[in-house]
């Protein structure tokens, strides 16, 4: 089959890629660009492992052909913690409250909470569990996730405070 | 003692994965790599009339195509089977099938290509004419007369058949009982669903003639033996076997694999690395299934509640082939633990190991042991509702009392240590659970349908002394090697045949050493999964790496020997004398405590190594070798509280209780852990999970859209706590945790639902309780 070049825009940096069409986002992003936190775990949309942000929205970069992803702007797990490798307040609450164990979902976790805290800066137990059904954990049985997902937020808002305060 | 263990450690490995730097498998890129994909068979039982891969072969970017009989023909070996019991029928099992498939999934043929996607583009151009059988995927139907035969070398599709306990004494008590509970039942098959799918790498280097072989593997020792002694005929010193960062295991990554022995053969006929990573369609069709029990089983009991006898008798689907440990679940890992946490004086069990065409079966989380909780605690809360007991109260009639043990049981283990009475009091204390019974009184008479479940279970882990092991058929003796290398400037490797897929090793292995040598937990680093850096080990399954935990504290002792010699050679002072101050990592002489020598001091002594004693070698390294005296037995109460919504049959988890017993805890954060998982497991048994299939052998549950697993809409936060009962053998005092949530789990939430489902009349259902099965069922109750 023959390829085709374009441009994909990953953690703010360009990338020329040249692949097959049918190439799938996880793999490009996983073999060309060379980023391997994306992980893949089912292939079929459901395990939540290779979820990336894709403008911003959490999408499974296993259901999309890296073609369809050309000029929008891509955010993998590489992107998480600052140039200086600090953690997001996400990433430290899971190593703090043992929210993960052999690692393989942390990924696609982090990226779908990361997102939807964003969106929902104040859920309830109840809504964090709901947007976390989408991610499959096979290890931890989800509560110490829903923990640190629990604590990012109250850091939030005691960070609120502190701004509030000043 | 010391400053780690026992306390909350953050873990080491955390950095990595939240980062997405985890080193799996699949990350993995070497120069010249080539890829391999597997053509498998869509049928379970067939004929294979000719396959013709040629189209196949010329296709461009393909590197090769060899079907099974190629592969048999070049030298390639069997997979092994590592368990078995006397007068066993032990059918070969070919890494691909030669001319006949005996499970929908075994693979037909293999092609290299220069990329993934050329790979499975080529399997599409390879034509398989089959002739199809008719298959049995039931194990007790596989045993009748006229069942399709899965293999000539097993009569009956019966592989072996395991007894123990006496027939004779639980005949008369069941005879001679007041009342007898008998349950037929069905523990079903399972999917393990490791998240991170398996995956083989592997590069032959001709110059050397040594094969490095990365491989998804919970055991990477056991996996070089087997390929050395049965499958590559590779020597073990040129034979590399390395497990990376393994994405979670459950027990689906402990056996030698058909890819694993393919991928490393091909790698040396093509002289190219070669990669293979599991689609989850394949994993569905290839990772050994877990349970799929046919059981009946028969509780005898005095009127008072005092049980008398226990009868089991277990069909046990193996599949198409025995996979490396398979006969052991049902049996020795089964059987041995119908006792329970409770007095029983007369117990027998049997069960047969059943040939069908179906995906093999082996060891997932718990192995055989949620299996045999899952027998006693269903028959025991039946008990109790037919002779109007609560089911907490008949447990504690019947319970094994703090000064009993050592216990021995009817089933040949003797358990080490335990304070039953107190698990379950706290259990009942933690959960409230006299509160939800009256609770649940008043949301009956209202018409609700709220169900509490009661279980406990029993764990033989630690596994295991090797001459009990061996004694009750397995092929390897089951101990475990530490090694400790000090380095000059006090920095510290530990080496482990134990291997972390999630557990959490290289925080608690540290823990361990840190406190022995009374060094800062930062200055040591656990390496696993690697033959060619730990020296032998047997790997973590079967709650078994406080075996390897436990040889490194012998190691630490050898260690702080060697110390605190030196010490006594450069203080001036007698050996007797020397104090090693385990949480400063300081030697000094008794009474004088300004006397003393630093732990980093003396390792660099060993370096300069001209001031040790007289004789003594330089370095500071060392290996112990720990083979278990005994299994250990932790053991847990777990009580749980559901509601049925009468109109849908959904099951709403209310509450969930655990109390487990694990021994003296390392790291209580990682063990917590450990349980709430084996809960949400034991809980997707108990309601959703089910590998089900066809009269045909079709896999229906065959992709993550038809196998329900757990997800966090439908789990609760668990309430975890414990008891604290260490083993008296193990040199830690520690039990085992990693399968314990699980076991208890199952029937903890069976029971709940079927007590909810008691003022029915609805005695037992099978799992999973799904909401269709329990709706029926209430439809069917006429309520």
């Amino acid at each position: 089959m023959s390829k085709t070049a374009f441009r994909l825009n990953v953690n703010g940096q360009d990338y020329e890629v040249l692949v097959e069409p049918r190439k799938l986002l996880s793999d490009v992003i996983r073999d060309d660009i060379g980023l391997t936190g994306t992980h893949v775990g089912c292939e079929h949309g459901v395990c939540g492992a290779c979820t990336v942000l894709i403008e911003g929205k959490p999408q499974r970069s296993c259901l999309v052909f890296a073609i369809q992803a050309r000029g929008q702007s891509i955010r993998t797990i590489e992107d998480v913690a600052d140039e200086n490798g600090d953690y997001s307040t996400l990433q430290q609450m899971l190593h703090e409250e043992h929210g993960l164990q052999c690692g393989f979902c942390t990924p696609g976790i982090v990226l779908t909470m990361e997102a939807f805290l964003k969106s929902n800066p104040d859920p309830s137990e109840e809504e964090i569990r709901e947007a976390l059904s989408g991610n499959l954990c096979r290890c931890t049985g989800y509560q110490n996730i829903v923990k640190a997902v629990q604590k990012t937020i109250l850091r939030g808002h005691e960070e609120d405070k502190e701004i509030a305060s000043l | 003692m010391g400053n780690y263990i026992g306390k909350v450690v953050k873990r080491v490995e955390d950095p990595r994965f939240i980062q997405g730097k985890g080193r799996y498998i699949a990350n993995l890129n070497l120069p010249g790599m080539s890829y391999a994909a597997i053509k498998r068979s869509p049928h379970a039982h067939a004929n294979i009339k000719s396959i013709n891969v040629e189209k196949a072969r010329n296709m461009e970017g393909v590197i090769a195509v060899m079907t099974g009989k190629d592969l048999a023909e070049s030298g390639l070996g069997t997979l092994p089977c590592g368990f078995t019991p006397p007068d066993i029928k032990l059918p070969p099992y070919p890494a691909l099938a030669i001319d006949k498939i005996r499970y929908m999934g075994h693979g037909v043929a293999v092609v290299v290509a220069e990329s993934r996607y050329l790979a499975q583009d080529a399997l599409d151009l390879i034509e398989v004419n089959y002739e199809v059988l008719d298959a049995v995927v039931d194990a007790k139907k596989a045993r009748e007369e006229g069942a399709p035969q899965v293999h000539e070398e097993t009569p009956n599709n019966t592989s072996f058949y395991w007894p123990i306990g006496d027939k004779e004494a639980v005949e008369k008590a069941i005879s001679e009982a007041d009342h007898v509970v008998d349950l037929n039942l069905i523990n079903q098959r399972l999917v393990p669903n490791a998240m991170e799918p398996r995956a083989v790498v592997a590069q032959w280097d001709d110059f050397s003639g040594e094969m490095t072989v990365w491989t998804t593997t919970q055991n990477p020792h056991v996996i070089r033996v087997l390929m050395s002694a049965f499958t590559l005929f590779i020597p073990e010193n040129k034979l590399r076997v390395i497990s990376p960062d393994v994405g979670g295991g459950f027990g689906s990554k402990i056996f030698h694999y058909p890819e694993e022995i393919i991928i490393p053969w091909l790698s040396k006929a093509l002289n190219r690395s070669v990669k293979w990573v599991s689609l989850r369609s394949e994993s569905f069709v290839t990772d050994a299934h877990g349970r799929d029990h046919v059981t009946n089983c028969k509780l005898a009991l005095k009127s008072d509640g005092t049980f008398t006898g226990l009868y089991v008798s277990i069909h046990a689907n193996m599949g198409g082939y025995l996979s490396l440990f398979a006969p052991m679940v049902p049996s020795a890992l089964c059987l041995t633990l119908l006792n329970g946490i409770y007095t029983i004086p007369a117990i027998y069990g049997e069960t047969y190991g059943v040939m069908t065409h179906t995906v093999p079966v082996d060891a997932y989380r718990g192995a055989g042991r949620p299996e045999a909780s899952y027998m006693v605690e269903r028959l025991i809360n039946i008990a109790a509702q037919e002779l109007n007991m609560d089911p907490l109260e008949i447990r504690r009639k019947n319970l094994i009392q703090p000064d009993a043990f050592p216990f021995q049981t009817q089933v040949a283990l003797v358990y080490d240590s335990g304070n039953y009475p107190g698990l379950l009091d706290k259990a009942e204390e933690v959960s409230g659970y006299q509160a939800m019974r009256a609770a649940q009184k008043q949301a009956r008479g209202e018409g609700k349908l709220v169900g509490i479940g009661v279980s406990t279970c029993i764990e033989a882990c630690g596994v295991a002394p090797s001459k009990a092991v061996i004694s009750l058929g397995a092929g390897v003796g089951l101990w475990e090697s530490g090694s400790i290398r000090v380095h000059p400037t006090g920095m510290i490797s530990v080496f482990t045949g134990n291997h972390s897929h999630g557990q959490g090793h290289e925080t608690t292995f540290a823990q361990v050493v840190a406190d022995e040598l009374g060094v800062p937990i930062e200055n040591i680093e656990v390496i696993h999964g690697d033959t060619g850096r730990s020296s032998m080990g047997l790997g973590t399954y079967g709650s078994r790496s406080n075996v390897g935990m436990a040889a490194l504290s012998k190691t630490a002792e050898k260690i702080r020997e060697k110390v605190i010699k030196i010490a006594a050679h450069q203080l001036e002072a007698s050996v007797e004398d020397m104090v090693y101050d385990q949480e400063k990592g300081e030697i000094h002489v008794k009474g004088s405590p300004d006397k003393k020598k630093a732990f980093g001091e003396i390792a660099f002594a060993c370096l300069t190594a001209h001031e040790l004693p007289d004789g003594m070698e330089p370095g500071l390294e060392e290996t112990s070798f720990y083979d278990p005296e005994n299994f250990v037995f932790p053991n847990s109460a777990h009580i749980c509280l559901v509601e049925i919504d009468r109109n849908t049959g959904e099951v709403e988890i209310k509450k969930y209780t655990a109390i487990d017993d694990v021994g003296k805890v390392i790291n209580p954060m990682i063990v917590e852990g450990q349980i709430q998982g084996g809960i949400a497991q034991g809980v997707g048994q108990a309601l959703w999970e089910h590998g089900a299939y066809d009269d045909q052998g079709q896999l229906l549950a065959g992709s993550m859209m038809d196998y329900a697993m757990p997800k966090a809409g439908k789990l609760v936060d668990y309430q975890v706590d414990r008891t604290e009962t260490p083993s008296p053998h193990n040199p830690l005092g520690v039990k085992g945790v990693g399968e314990m949530g699980t076991i208890a789990s199952t029937v903890s939430m069976a029971n709940a639902v079927m007590d909810a489902l008691s003022p029915l009349g609805i005695k037992h259902l099978d799992m999973p309780l799904t909401a269709e099965k329990i709706w029926n069922a209430i439809q069917n109750s006429g309520s």
